[in-house]
């Protein structure tokens, strides 16, 4: 009934129902807002190319055209300008080019060039130009050895390294996993935070309410504290689970805005396969659409999302009764929010440690800080998921079952001291608490 | 028949003992008052008997049976520090207060209804308790206190805050219950009401009981040989023969030719030998003997403990 009346009261609320529905599209946007950011750039470069080789050819009118000159392929956002003429930068400031690019004389042996700026060219803007400069740059270098491009390319090797794990011989991508793993840990330590905090002040309502008289007249205060608890927990699963529904229907309904759009794409690039630029601009499309497509498999079919998702709910609860019944003990403690914060900094340094352990599992999974705060009860249901996303084998399992069994250890003990300062404190008003009293409480 | 009985009970905090082998039963159909200074344990007694807090020592036996948990769907409780929970609508938060105490939602949201009623607040239904005003507030929570029908009724200053009106109401609504049968347990500081409603008392100082029975009894145990004598006549020839085994405490003239004297009796004098006394001298119009107010008794046991403490 107490489970009741916490779940019913918090789920009607305004702002749950709020949050419901923004949390997907915020953490969507966020997401997709950091992909828009990182892939496109929308400025266009004018560039002026200050081309002081050596003339290598002529042109068709018969006049002398050093190496780079006409050679620079154009795309819709970069555009190139020639000069064989150099500029001092103050010259160049007054021209309406956005860059400048000097080629010196010697780029052969000393491949190395000068882009002037007026405002910081973007990540993918620079390496275009690059890879156009070099590409000339290598044609130049093929005619001289006279090394047709064909067996070049054929010679040019790109190798790619796979990791394989020694003991099952699976293929691992155990850095992009421990990157979900990542997202998950995060994920818990908001929700321990964010519904702790809403325990407590849930019990500091009642507490200066002075209902929990009344209350703990007909049931046990240490059956209302649970009922708090769990009805707040329940709030958090309902939370995830319409997350999860509502993301998955955004994924689906996104999906089906952008994959029409990349076939469309596809197509057209048969089409136009004439047109050099737009060929190049697909072929470029193509190789991000690739990277997603990396990105997808990884995420839908490298993770264990079962295994994931239940570990998830796993640490979650456990973490969460773990810190919710500290909460609550604090709640009982203090009369009023001023006095809340001497009680919260124990609490939330381990909190906030865990997740700055997480983050160096990120780098170094195997280190034995990761090991050590993935046992612990404290910190554990943080560091613990990223282990998780990258998977045990039959050797380290036992560190999986260790932890889970000493995080049910710890939330048992700590509802139990919680339970006791809870039951003592619940009914002092008034009343400044220090550590020293709440020690001498847990032994009424 | 007693419904409730505390036997021996002790009980200490870290730093003070709040209640010392205390006993006492509470009868049947009784309107109990527990009176007593404050911090002398009352609300300590309360919790125990609500099973808030364990007694380290003794037992509470409630009809009949050794205290056990169901037995709080038997006891309303409402503690002087009381309060409802702001956000929720007055009738949902009545109708979980009694599911609390073991009700069904049909059987409290239909008894509720008839309380509403009968205090006139049926509109209040669906408000939320932070529209309500501070007395409208303990209408809500005496109704949801009492709504289950419990054999016990504990009120811990319930007249503190009320209004006079609302203070009566709830008088009036005591005195009902009683009459259907339950039994009544309030502490208060209100002497008035203690001498209008109670007809037992159990006084507690110092974590101890020092005075317990039927207010009747404990006010005619601490009569005094104390009377209050009207006549007619010379006051200077009155107190002359009131020279030996009378003590004049106080006199006044009442009206018009009368006067009123206020005479303590000393040991083993009676009354008859105060009438031959003072009839030669003056026209005796009434004759009453004064009984101590509960507030005199009150006074007069907690004072002298009270004052060798500090």
């Amino acid at each position: 009934m107490i489970i009741e009346r916490e779940y019913v009261s918090r789920v009607r609320k305004k702002s749950f129902i709020i949050m419901t529905f923004l949390g997907p599209i915020l953490i969507g946007g966020l997401l997709s807002l950091g992909v828009f950011l990182g892939m496109s750039d929308s400025s266009i470069y004018n560039v002026l190319v200050v081309d002081l080789t050596a003339p290598v050819s002529t042109d068709s009118s018969g006049s002398a055209k050093p190496m780079f000159v006409d050679e620079l392929k154009e795309t819709s956002q970069v555009r190139f300008d020639y000069t064989t003429d150099g500029l001092t930068n103050a010259e160049f400031d007054s021209t309406e080019y956005t860059l400048m690019l000097v080629l010196r004389e010697d780029i052969i042996t000393f491949p190395e060039a000068e882009m002037v700026f007026r405002k910081l060219p973007s990540m993918k803007a620079r390496s275009y130009i690059k890879s156009q400069v070099e590409s000339v740059i290598e044609d130049n270098k093929l005619i001289v050895e006279s090394i047709p491009r064909e067996k070049f390319d054929e010679i040019n090797t790109d190798l790619e390294i796979i990791t394989v794990d020694a003991e099952d011989g699976s293929t691992s991508f155990k850095q992009e996993q421990a990157f979900i793993g990542f997202g998950f840990a995060v994920l818990i330590y908001f929700f321990i935070f964010l519904y702790g905090v809403q325990v407590m002040r849930g019990v500091m309502e009642e507490k200066s309410n002075r209902i929990v008289e009344v209350i703990i007249s007909s049931v046990k205060p240490f059956q209302l504290m649970m009922g708090k608890i769990v009805g707040v927990a329940l709030v958090g699963l309902t939370q995830f689970l319409l997350w999860v529904i509502l993301t998955g229907i955004l994924f689906s309904v996104a999906t089906s805005f952008v994959a029409p759009e990349l076939s469309n794409a596809a197509t057209m690039a048969d089409q136009v396969q004439a047109t050099e630029e737009v060929a190049n601009e697909m072929s470029k499309d193509a190789m991000e659409q690739a990277a997603i497509g990396d990105m997808a498999e990884l995420i839908l079919f490298r993770v264990n999302w079962p295994l994931m998702i239940g570990m998830f709910i796993f640490y979650f609860l456990g973490g969460y009764l773990l810190y919710a019944s500290l909460f609550a003990a604090v709640g009982a403690a203090v009369d009023n929010d001023t006095d809340t914060q001497q009680f919260m900094m124990p609490i939330t340094i381990p909190l906030i440690f865990g997740f700055i352990v997480a983050e160096f599992a990120l780098t170094n999974p195997e280190g034995s800080a990761v090991f050590w705060f993935s046992e612990i009860p404290l910190t554990s249901p943080i560091v613990m998921m990223v282990r998780v996303a990258m998977g045990f084998d039959s050797g380290s399992i036992w560190e999986l079952g260790l932890s889970m069994v000493l995080l049910i250890a710890g939330f048992v003990f700590c509802v139990w001291l919680a339970g006791k300062i809870y039951r003592v404190g619940i009914l002092m008003y008034g009343k400044k608490v220090s550590y020293k009293e709440l020690a001498k409480w847990l032994r009424y | 028949m007693t419904i409730l009985q505390a036997q021996n009970i002790t009980k200490t905090y870290s730093n003070h003992v709040a209640l010392s082998d205390v006993s006492l039963s509470v009868p049947e159909g009784s309107i109990f008052g527990l009176l007593g200074p404050n911090g002398a344990g009352k609300t300590s007694l309360i919790r125990i008997i609500n099973q808030i807090t364990a007694p380290d020592e003794g037992k509470i036996i409630f009809d009949g049976e050794e205290l056990k948990p169901d037995h709080v769907q038997k006891i309303g409780y409402l503690p002087e520090e009381r309060g409802l929970y702001k956000k929720m609508k007055v009738g949902e938060q009545a109708v979980y207060l009694a599911r609390l105490k073991g009700m069904t939602k049909t059987e409290a949201t239909k008894k509720l209804k008839d309380w509403f009623e009968r205090f006139e607040i049926e509109n209040w239904w669906n408000k939320k308790v932070e529209e309500l005003s501070k007395g409208m507030a303990q209408k809500v929570q005496f109704i949801t206190t009492v709504l289950h029908e419990p054999k016990l009724l504990i009120l811990d200053e319930p007249f503190s805050g009320f209004d006079p009106i609302n203070a009566n109401l709830i008088k009036e609504e005591l005195m009902r219950l009683r009459d259907e049968g339950a039994t009544i347990m309030l502490s208060t500081h209100n002497m008035g009401s203690v001498e209008e409603i109670c007809s037992h008392i159990a006084l507690i100082n110092n974590a101890n009981v020092v005075l317990e029975g039927a207010v009747k009894d404990v006010r005619n145990k601490h009569k005094e040989g104390v009377y209050d004598i009207v006549f007619a006549g010379d006051m200077l020839s009155f107190t002359n023969s009131l020279w030996t085994n009378f003590e004049l405490i106080s006199h006044h003239e009442t009206e018009e030719k009368l006067r009123s004297a206020r005479i303590k009796l000393a040991d083993g004098v009676t009354v008859n030998d105060l009438l031959k006394t003072v009839i030669p001298v003056a026209q005796i119009h009434s004759l009453n003997e004064v009984i101590p107010s509960m507030n005199d008794i009150f006074i007069k046991v907690v004072q002298p403990k009270a004052e060798s403490d500090e």
